[in-house]
């Protein structure tokens, strides 16, 4: 394995562990909400934050493009601050976390659904606040949707390819990974680098499904 | 209530209705609008393209008798060209040809691949001597059909200071888009260019390698790109981005664009007399008007 091919695997591994990192506690705390509301505004939300899985991957990626880009509704204020997002780490962390998000809220939503109701009732009674009920009730009982939705949503970041190209391009040492170096070593006729990431994405699924379903069963 | 009705019975629906279907299934360009509606415009676009808003295309080409076809593979630099010249091609009582068009290295492994392609037009010579040394075409069938001229382009109104192309490794430029320098030809070319005027290092961090040239000049018409390197042909017309220098032809490699009929195909003939076409006065005329240079003056200058 060469130095290159190392390159682009840390690389992954750690904007895919980041993305997974940044979109927990919104997403968590979305599960929480979309759980316990009864908001009529909850089915909007829920369904703007699934869209993302249902879309199509580019669709997502045009979107940011139009609202991160530097002719986009946002491309104004984001120069005026000084950071440059569109072709850098920072894309990629966003399209991931959006990517990811989907699946990290419906996973730990059915981990609030799932009857713990009447603890946290118990502990309002007994004079717990809100955060607090959250912390020691809810999450802890949720925990294991929780990590599933995590190790989902970060799979599915590990994995990004259509947004990521759009809005972060395939640029070697900065935002090629996993997938982007794959297709990229495609289309260059080089495929046996090609092949050799298969084989580590491989080895990364294997123990990604092996893990949750691991954590589904104990779970149970 | 009463649309499902009216879906299931489009095609003997009245014109006037099919119009508006298809009108409402245009979506306009976005403008500043809530991020919701960007959304469900996005939505509604998917929504069109896999479904109920296929079916009067479904109908023209229905028309078109099966396998009566020739396939043509052509760099994507040659998008606008080639295809008013297919159109005149086909109105002169020819045969249908679809164009695919993608970077050059995309296509010679699709080629490779087994994809059914009658015809090749590559953007440089590298990729259709992938094709030669498979057997995938025959050395003698290859002839060099245009040249082209690598220029600098800008985002409009945003303009690189300082003299090109040694600007181009100044710290104001932060991103210059151009097709990957591993395989698309435009890219490769560019590398090639910028390694002989000892920029290369420099700029090579800078670089957003794309998939393919069209992508580079996207890059660069959203202005996410500071500066991309294209060719004079993709820039040509292209109001979002402004030349901000001409790459002088002896600076660079040549760049030929040769074609060839493919070995596999299905109507060698037929791919014979549309190459002969590619070099007739009205197709000529539509290359040259598009920025492309005939490589017999090319070699004379």
């Amino acid at each position: 394995m060469t130095g290159e091919l190392l390159g682009i695997i840390q690389l992954t591994v750690l904007v895919a562990l980041a993305a997974t990192l940044v979109m927990l506690p919104p997403g968590v705390a979305l599960a929480w909400w979309l759980a316990r509301s009864r908001s009529p505004l909850t089915s909007i939300v829920e369904t703007l934050v699934t869209l993302p899985l249902v879309l199509p991957p580019v669709a997502t990626g045009y979107l940011l493009l139009r609202l991160l880009g530097r002719r986009g509704l946002l491309g104004g204020l984001i120069e005026r601050i000084g950071i440059d997002v569109i072709f850098t780490w920072r894309a990629l962390v966003i399209a991931m976390v959006v990517m990811g998000l989907p699946l990290v809220v419906r996973a730990a939503r059915a981990g609030f659904e799932q009857g713990t109701r009447r603890f946290e009732q118990m502990a309002e009674t007994l004079g717990a606040g809100p955060l607090r009920v959250f912390f020691t009730i809810s999450l802890p009982l949720a925990r294991r949707s929780v990590l599933a939705g995590a190790l989902l949503g970060f799979s599915r970041a590990l994995g990004e390819f259509g947004a990521s190209i759009v809005v972060a391009g395939s640029i070697p040492g900065e935002t090629r990974t996993l997938s982007l170096a794959m297709y990229g070593f495609l289309e260059t006729g080089r495929d046996g680098d090609a092949m050799r990431l298969v084989a580590v994405s491989l080895v990364i699924a294997l123990a990604a499904v092996w893990l949750s379903n691991r954590l589904v069963r104990e779970g149970a | 209530m009463v649309m499902p009705m009216r879906v299931v019975d489009e095609q003997h629906d009245d014109p006037v209705r099919l119009a508006q279907r298809r009108r409402t299934c245009q979506i306009t360009p976005m403008r500043s609008r809530p991020l919701w509606a960007l959304l469900l415009a996005a939505g509604l676009t998917a929504a069109c393209s896999t479904g109920s808003c296929d079916i009067a295309v479904g109908v023209d080409q229905s028309a078109q008798p099966k396998g009566g076809q020739l396939r043509v593979s052509a760099a994507v630099s040659l998008t606008d060209a080639l295809t008013p010249i297919a159109r005149k091609w086909e109105a002169a009582g020819n045969i249908h040809v679809e164009l695919n068009f993608a970077a050059s290295n995309v296509l010679a492994r699709q080629i490779l691949e087994g994809a059914p392609v009658d015809v090749f037009i590559s953007a440089d010579e590298k990729q259709m001597n992938r094709l030669v040394e498979s057997g995938a075409a025959a050395r003698a069938d290859v002839l060099p059909l245009l040249t082209n001229q690598l220029v600098v382009v800008t985002p409009a109104g945003r303009p690189v200071s300082g003299t090109l192309p040694s600007a181009l490794a100044d710290d104001a430029v932060k991103r210059i888009a151009i097709g990957d320098p591993q395989g698309v030809p435009a890219g490769v070319y560019t590398k090639a260019w910028l390694e002989r005027a000892d920029l290369w290092r420099q700029v090579e961090p800078k670089i957003v390698p794309s998939n393919s040239v069209r992508a580079a000049l996207a890059a660069v018409d959203s202005a996410n790109a500071d500066a991309g390197v294209v060719y004079k042909t993709d820039a040509k017309g292209h109001a979002g981005v402004k030349v901000a220098y001409e790459v002088p032809l002896a600076d660079a490699p040549p760049i030929v664009y040769p074609v060839a009929v493919i070995a596999k195909s299905t109507h060698p003939d037929l791919a014979r007399r549309f190459v002969a076409y590619l070099q007739t006065a009205p197709a000529r005329t539509v290359f040259a008007d598009a920025g492309f240079i005939a490589p017999d003056t090319a070699n004379a200058r």
